[in-house]
């Protein structure tokens, strides 16, 4: 287990060292992110007043897409030089590396997130902070659930000469449940009178998805990493 | 747990992708202490068997044997002891050339890791540019740095895959004198090459593949 947990931190670690050095996906991702949201803040804010529950739904938008466009910038580093096959060949576990390259991408996901929940709250006048530990509940296992999908899907597209159009289209219809039930946990906490009890529910339904999206990716990744 | 073994065999070796076939049911016996050349042009298949013999592909039919084990019994112990030098050189080009051999001697769990990584870039005559981002570097820099990343671990199976592309003759000379050493060392090393002539007093044996099959 020691070993386990010393290889995801060497390759998170990289991966983090990488960002840092580049800034190339960070710059990225919260500009493609913040750019959608005040799109959307044109569309859905009239004389000052939001459409109802449209701060739900742009959030989880906004995540979902820069997610995605974070995930293939990840895997196209290790395409570059051919580092995947690399990471391969070494002793490491192949599930450590997946582990190791997922928390590098929650890690500038979090990073995203902690810009556009503030602009969101402004721009929508959505009370995301009122109950922030829920709050914080809902993104962190969706934003789980959507990448421990999507590393999976971005390793296996690495060599793939369409992975640009393939995972999208790949990677939304499988996390469409998480997306919906990150919306309706969030909308639940942005109505007049908060449903905490309903939030709750879309939270456990998250975690549950989490539990079997990142079982399935951990079971599935070494096989598919085997050509 | 370190797992050792003196042969590579390849025993009726093919692989298919799609309807074409790669390899055609290739049999070869590689010893320790020798090198041994894969000639043939490019499509012949000759990296093909060297992602087989890494692990990194799984043959089609026929079978891979490190000594007396395959490559599903002990696969990450057996992983620790082959370095892989491919066409592309498998290094992070953000990085510098210090914290590329960093990275992979921490992956393989290797001890004194400094001073590992001080031995490589002196090596490789990098010192001087240990900091420097791999991205700054010629081609023959980098590829002295790659071999160097894939010898960090001092392997048992050595394979290399147009090692010579891109030297100059002095970086040729150098990579010859390398791979001596590891030749001495017990290692065994298969390279693919189509120059003839960069080989020449080098190897051991040298075998051809032509469309997939072995020729001599």
């Amino acid at each position: 287990m020691r070993a386990f947990v010393r290889a995801v931190w060497i390759v998170t670690r990289k991966d983090l060292l990488i960002e840092t050095r580049t800034r190339e996906i960070f710059f990225t991702t919260v500009f493609f992110a913040l750019a959608c949201v005040l799109v959307f803040a044109f569309g859905f804010v009239r004389e000052g007043r939001p459409v109802e529950d449209a701060a739900a739904g742009i959030l989880w938008i906004a995540i979902a897409f820069s997610g995605t466009l974070a995930l293939g910038r990840a895997f196209e580093r290790e395409r570059h030089g051919e580092t995947l096959r690399a990471l391969l060949i070494s002793p490491i576990d192949r599930p450590a590396l997946y582990v190791g390259k997922l928390l590098g991408i929650l890690v500038l996901l979090a990073a995203v997130e902690a810009l556009v929940v503030p602009l969101i709250a402004l721009m929508f006048q959505a009370a995301l902070f009122d109950h922030t530990l829920l709050m914080l509940g809902l993104l962190a296992a969706g934003t789980l659930g959507f990448a421990a999908v999507g590393t999976l899907f971005a390793a296996m597209l690495v060599r793939a000469r369409s992975r640009d159009v393939m995972l999208p289209v790949l990677l939304y219809p499988i996390t469409v449940p998480v997306i919906i039930a990150g919306v309706r946990g969030t909308a639940a906490l942005l109505q007049p009178e908060a449903d905490e009890p309903m939030a709750r529910a879309w939270l456990a339904m998250l975690v549950l998805f989490d539990v079997v999206f990142v079982t399935l990716a951990l079971w599935t990744f070494e096989p598919v990493m085997t050509e | 747990m370190r797992l050792d073994f003196t042969t590579l065999r390849l025993i009726d070796v093919s692989r298919t992708f799609g309807r074409r076939r790669a390899l055609n049911r290739v049999s070869l016996t590689v010893e320790a202490g020798t090198i041994t050349a894969l000639l043939g042009h490019n499509g012949a298949g000759k990296s093909t068997l060297l992602s087989i013999a890494a692990t990194l592909l799984q043959p089609s039919s026929g079978r891979v044997e490190y000594g007396d084990r395959d490559a599903a019994a002990g696969a990450a112990a057996l992983r620790a002891r082959i370095g892989l030098l491919g066409h592309d050189l498998y290094l992070y080009s953000e990085l510098t050339a210090a914290e590329n051999l960093r990275f992979f001697a921490k992956i393989y769990s290797l001890d004194a890791v400094e001073r590992r990584v001080d031995a490589a870039l002196e090596r490789a005559g990098l010192a001087g540019r240990r900091d420097d981002i791999v991205a700054g570097f010629s081609r023959g820099m980098r590829q002295r740095l790659a071999l160097e990343r894939a010898l960090i671990h001092e392997p048992r199976l050595v394979l290399l895959d147009e090692p010579f592309t891109g030297l100059d003759e002095a970086a040729r000379e150098a990579l010859r004198v390398r791979l001596r050493a590891a030749r001495a060392a017990g290692a065994i090393v298969v390279l693919t090459t189509h120059d003839t002539a960069a080989i020449e007093r080098l190897t051991d044996a040298a075998v051809s593949l032509v469309d997939g099959r072995l020729a001599a």
